[in-house]
């Protein structure tokens, strides 16, 4: 057994042999690595840098080791993020597979189900997406109506999914299906697994605002499934919905994060830095208003990073509620919006450009706020939105009553 | 850096808490406002807060303190925020031992920091002269005269004035009114000749007073810290004020929050609890939200104080700004969401809003600290 401090010299020096130069730069957009069948690396170290950390199991460092995870406990999962961010180490695998699905996998799953997709999640081999919200169920997310119905040892399923995030590159997706139809509506689904190419599953991207599509709409049409996909107990899928749901908050709170709102000095690409730029200004940011609105942001940026990072602590000695994903989420999202807004005063009209005409109308970087601002309206609608998470804080964490004639309504 | 109260600290915080609520509930407040006390606080009170050691708690053991650390005084101050304590916490504890502890000679220090510790000696700091925070806007004058300086001047909201046995008086010796430079501290006797107090009545109940200089001598002895440069010994210790008084909004807030939420799970209207209703409960989700975060921002500012401290300043303006904004908000849903009971005298939740605005204001409100934040961020 080696002490904590051994293991973070030989951590340190492994990380020193084994990620190459080039992965311990900024992560470029169009470098990002999702894995899944068709990946493609655009830098060829990207390849290389996943290979080496999902050899350690350390693309998911607190997975035990029986499915090729690092078997990490939390002293050494710590010191490992520590060494990483030391050398500036770029995430070696983003995917749903691992923020999402494999720890709910490894809670609710069979030991033939983790040792089927755990390792390919992990190696990035296989790339999931999430089949949640239908067109009449956004909010209402338990009055979903996907049937499965059994067949022998399969379910056949028949409905549409839609805000499916990248359906149409993924090549698995976790799905919440009707299997009973009598029962209330929290009582009747089940959670499943299935390979996007069987037959009958078609996708089609949905274009956004922003005029990117990163989500799709999702055919079933006579899928069939073998019945040995279903997670967990059947028509009890809604307990392991709610709990994935914690995982994709806690992800999607990291928007929040976004102003690297711990290091303070004025740089360039902040929203000060922008608006300064934009102004010609020095010393001071001129106009007094946007001066004060983003103190206020980035003090708001600042207490919600230590939150976070409380949140963690707390966590990690297990104190204090767990439900404050739903805070950290809500609280993010709103954050990523307020700096969107203040991105597009801070840069006026050349904030509000759509695409160059001439080759120097709008820069890359103006019309990329343009795009994300756009982008961010969905914050706090993706993931529960932000009335739906101040409900989940206020009945949850608060502990306040149900309105009567929501609760007693037969079925709903 | 931890922002999790560590076992000493929750200790504290539990001991606090059953001491304030035994022995300083809000009513303890409002007997002191109906009686007229003419102190304004509780002597007695005081000299048990003494006795557990809450005047020593920053105070280094070789000037009779306890030197557990800016983080006892956190906890601390967190319960007396949540009981509107009137004590010389404040003044006396983290505006003049800050000062003196900073900025004092060995002979300062010797003579009062054990004495504060001790419980036999209260202070005050007088340092505004207008109706807003402008800690460099000094027109008050100290000219040398001899030996020692004459101090000429008005100063107003000066926190336990009329009950300080001493004065720490910020005053000019050179330099125009708004300059940094030029600003001195001087500590001066209650009964020094030529200075006149006066209390004045606030609307939370709690102490200030208006105090006049005229032709009011003092030693060389008397300057603390170094002339002319006293600006920033004055703002290291402001800082360490606005850290503290954030700890105490914070009590404040939480408690009327936790009274909030009480109130929407008793009172029923139209037949349910009120707080089934939407319209209540994503406000109370709000200010859940908010409170967690000024809960983080006191946490990280006392680490910094008992830690590496190159940080102080701008997370001293995070933790005033913040929890200004906070308890402004809180204290206001604090009375709606009351509603009329929320209007009378007769019900506590009247005495927090009226606390929150003074403290609010007290050594800068939230859109001087947002001012100052951009201004040290360089923007």
């Amino acid at each position: 057994m080696q002490s904590i401090e051994e293991f973070r010299a030989s951590t340190r020096a492994w990380l020193e042999e084994n990620c190459p130069p080039s992965m311990r730069t900024a992560m470029q957009e169009d470098e990002v690595v999702w894995g899944g069948r068709n990946s493609s690396f655009k830098n060829p170290d990207s390849k290389l840098w996943l290979e080496r950390m999902a050899g350690k199991g350390w693309t998911t460092p607190t997975w035990p080791q029986e499915y090729g995870g690092g078997g990490l406990n939390k002293e050494e999962n710590l010191v490992l993020l520590q060494e990483l961010q030391r050398i500036g180490a770029r995430q070696a695998l983003n995917s749903f597979g691992i923020s999402m699905l494999g720890p709910v996998l490894l809670e609710y799953g069979t030991h033939e189900q983790k040792a089927e997709h755990i390792p390919k999640i992990l190696r990035g081999e296989i790339r999931w997406c999430q089949g949640y919200s239908e067109p009449g169920s956004g909010s209402d997310l338990a009055s979903l109506s996907t049937k499965a119905v059994l067949d022998g040892d399969h379910y056949v399923l028949n409905g549409a999914k839609v805000w499916t995030s990248y359906a149409d590159k993924a090549d698995w997706i976790f799905c919440l299906v009707r299997t009973d139809f009598e029962a209330a509506k929290h009582s009747g689904i089940s959670f499943i697994l299935f390979d996007m190419q069987t037959q009958g599953v078609s996708t089609r991207p949905i274009r956004l605002i922003s005029g990117s599509s990163p989500f799709c709409e999702t055919f079933f049409d006579d899928v069939r499934v073998p019945a040995r996909n279903l997670v967990g107990t059947l028509n009890d899928g809604w307990t392991i919905a709610k709990r994935l749901l914690q995982h994709e908050r806690t992800m999607i709170s990291g928007f929040g994060l976004s102003d690297k709102a711990s290091g303070r000095s004025l740089d360039a690409s902040s929203v000060e830095g922008q608006a300064m730029q934009a102004r010609g200004d020095t010393g001071r940011l001129s106009d007094p208003v946007l001066r004060d609105d983003i103190a206020r942001y980035k003090i708001d940026a600042e207490a919600f990073a230590f939150t976070s990072q409380r949140s963690m602590e707390e966590a990690k000695l297990n104190k204090g509620p767990n439900a404050t994903s739903s805070m950290l989420k809500n609280y993010g999202c709103e954050l990523n919006k307020r700096r969107y807004e203040l991105l597009l005063q801070a840069l006026g009209t050349q904030g509000l450009g759509w695409a160059s005409v001439q080759h120097e109308d709008f820069s890359v970087e103006q019309l990329r706020v343009t795009r994300e601002w756009l982008r961010s309206k969905g914050n706090s609608i993706e993931g529960g939105t932000a009335e739906i998470q101040l409900n989940v804080i206020a009945k949850r964490v608060l502990g306040l009553p149900d309105m009567p004639m929501l609760t007693t309504k037969k079925g709903s | 850096m931890s922002m999790v109260l560590n076992e000493d600290q929750s200790m504290l915080q539990q001991s606090a808490r059953d001491f304030c609520q035994a022995n300083a509930p809000v009513s303890e407040l409002r007997r002191i406002r109906d009686s007229q006390d003419p102190d304004g606080f509780s002597r007695e009170l005081w000299q048990q807060m003494v006795a557990l050691g809450w005047a020593g708690m920053t105070i280094p053991e070789q000037f009779g303190g306890f030197g557990f650390g800016y983080g006892g005084l956190e906890v601390v101050l967190e319960e007396t925020g949540r009981n509107l304590v009137p004590s010389p916490l404040v003044a006396t504890v983290l505006l003049c031992a800050t000062a003196v502890n900073l900025g004092g000679s060995q002979a300062h220090k010797s003579a009062l920091l054990p004495r504060i510790a001790a419980g036999e000696l209260l202070m005050a700091l007088a340092l505004e002269e207008t109706a807003f925070h402008q800690p460099t806007r000094i027109a008050c004058s100290a000219q040398r005269r001899e030996a020692g300086f004459v101090l000429n001047g008005q100063k107003t909201f000066v926190l336990d004035g009329h009950i300080a046995d001493k004065l720490i008086v910020v005053a000019r010796t050179s330099g125009a009114r708004d300059d940094r430079d030029g600003i001195s501290l001087f500590v001066v006797d209650r009964d020094a000749q030529g200075l006149s107090i006066s209390r004045s009545q606030m609307v939370d109940s709690r102490n200030a007073a208006n105090v006049r200089l005229h032709d009011v001598h003092v030693g060389a002895d008397a300057l603390l810290g170094e002339l002319d440069k006293g600006d920033e010994l004055l703002e290291r210790t402001l800082d360490v004020a606005r850290i503290g008084i954030a700890a105490e909004m914070l009590g404040s807030a939480q408690e009327v929050f936790d009274r909030i939420i009480d109130y929407l799970k008793q009172r029923e209207q139209f037949g349910v609890l009120i707080g089934a209703f939407q319209g209540l409960q994503h406000r109370a989700a709000t200010m859940y939200s908010e409170l967690e975060l000024c809960r983080s921002v006191v946490r990280r500012a006392f680490a910094e104080l008992d830690g590496a401290q190159e940080d102080v300043p701008a997370l001293a303006s995070v933790a005033k700004a913040k929890l200004s904004e906070v308890l402004g908000l809180i204290s206001n849903e604090g009375v709606q969401m009351h509603g009329g009971i929320g209007m009378t005298d007769e019900f506590d939740i009247g005495f927090y809003l009226k606390r929150a605005r003074v403290v609010q204001a007290l050594l800068g409100d939230a859109a001087f600290h947002r001012d100052r934040y951009a201004s040290l961020n360089g923007f």
